[in-house]
């Protein structure tokens, strides 16, 4: 799962109102390279929850995006769009949870594949 | 058949290479997953016959409701992979068993898609709103009764409830609220589905409909429907009150006649292969 998929999932359990962002626990996070695309950067980053992407990036162990959330002539500077390139895209958790904020509740994550499915009681 | 349009494929793909689809030999499978049939082939037609149309709409994000065997996902992301590299592939099954097998079908292929175990888009639907391009359902449209619909393992995978409707109704609001305002959704629908009363929902909603593609098995009558936004409609549904429900004049006229041609162009090029 990429940061990006990260960053559009929420807890879906019933009644919750603040599901985002979930929170990640790593037990293996791996990377893996993709092509590099400023236009999609470019595109995506008026979409993208910047606090939720930072937090996820440091908790799977990369320290280089800037704290505050970079103004869009950031998107010019080709340094730091490689940056959110690899936090967005390259960054993959393997093995691990993701957590709602709300309740605790942990949604498993195996082979890089989020599992939302909820139990009859949440739904 | 399925053997016919198997091998129509294997036969466009050797005169080009950009018209690649997934291949059967490197689809994976599980006696619990839906394999690649006569649905999955005449959406993934549907695909390659819209292929420039979407090679032009240069989509960021593409996703498929559904996966089930990644048949589907992994022709699509084959077909745009040299013109739209950046594209972004999202995939969703409430088959656990299905993701896994969709995962191994993409690496197969040496394609990636993002795979999340859910129920339609449940967990993406707040935050991918408005934000997906190109949107590809072979939805459960076997009418069956409605207590085996949403069912554990492959039953998921055809079980449609009442008119084979119940899932397809659950999933066209939830389509709409993540297709982007340039967003396309291309629908499986079989006969007894209906199309046209979809049609005519999904044009409240400021959509407008085509056919890609029709194709009649010995079992079934499929229609695969494109949708995307239309900006007349669009302004026609926020204005009419819907006083009655039936077609518009011309609607049902113009999907008939798409039908008709679609038969004759389609028959005609199975011919001539």
């Amino acid at each position: 799962m990429r940061l990006l998929t990260h960053n559009m999932l929420s807890s879906n359990i019933k009644g919750v109102t603040n599901g985002f962002p979930l929170r990640i626990e790593v037990e293996k996070a791996i990377e893996k390279q993709v092509d590099f695309n400023p236009d999609f950067l470019k595109n995506m980053f008026p979409k993208i929850d910047w606090k939720a992407l930072l937090d996820a990036s440091r908790t799977m162990g990369y320290a280089e995006l800037p704290d505050e959330t970079p103004d869009s002539s950031m998107l010019d500077s080709d340094e730091f769009l490689r940056k959110f390139h690899h936090a967005l895209l390259e960054l993959h958790l393997e093995e691990g949870a993701l957590v709602c904020p709300e309740t605790g509740r942990k949604f498993p994550v195996n082979k890089g594949i989020p599992n939302m499915l909820l139990h009859e009681d949440e739904v | 058949m399925r053997e016919m349009i198997h091998f129509s494929f294997s036969f466009l793909g050797s005169n080009n290479m950009s018209l690649r689809t997934a291949q059967i030999r490197l689809v994976s499978s599980h006696p619990e997953v839906y394999e690649p049939c006569d649905d999955s082939f005449a959406l993934v037609d549907a695909l390659l016959a819209d292929r420039i149309n979407l090679l032009e709409h240069r989509p960021m994000l593409c996703m498929e409701v559904g996966c089930g065997s990644g048949y589907v996902i992994t022709s699509l992301a084959l077909m745009l992979e040299q013109e739209v590299p950046w594209a972004h592939y999202i995939a969703t099954d409430i088959n656990p068993r299905a993701v896994e097998v969709t995962r191994k079908t993409l690496e197969a292929h040496g394609v990636c898609a993002e795979l999340i175990n859910t129920d339609i888009a449940s967990g993406l639907e707040k935050r991918l709103a408005g934000l997906v391009d190109v949107m590809v359902v072979n939805p459960p449209y076997v009418p069956t009764p409605e207590d085996e619909v949403g069912r554990e393992g492959i039953a998921s995978a055809w079980a449609g409830g009442e008119n084979g409707r119940s899932v397809i109704d659950k999933i066209l609001p939830i389509a709409d609220k993540l297709l982007s305002k340039t967003g396309w959704l291309y629908l499986v629908t079989l006969t007894t589905n209906d199309p046209s009363q979809i049609c005519l929902q999904m044009r409240e909603k400021g959509y407008a409909a085509r056919i890609v593609v029709q194709r009649s098995t010995e079992e079934e009558n499929l229609h695969i429907i494109k949708f995307w936004r239309d900006f007349d409609i669009q302004m026609e549904a926020k204005e009419t009150v819907p006083v009655n429900k039936t077609a518009p004049v011309g609607v049902m006229d113009t999907l008939l006649s798409q039908v008709h041609r679609l038969s004759l162009w389609i028959s005609g090029n199975n011919s001539s292969n």
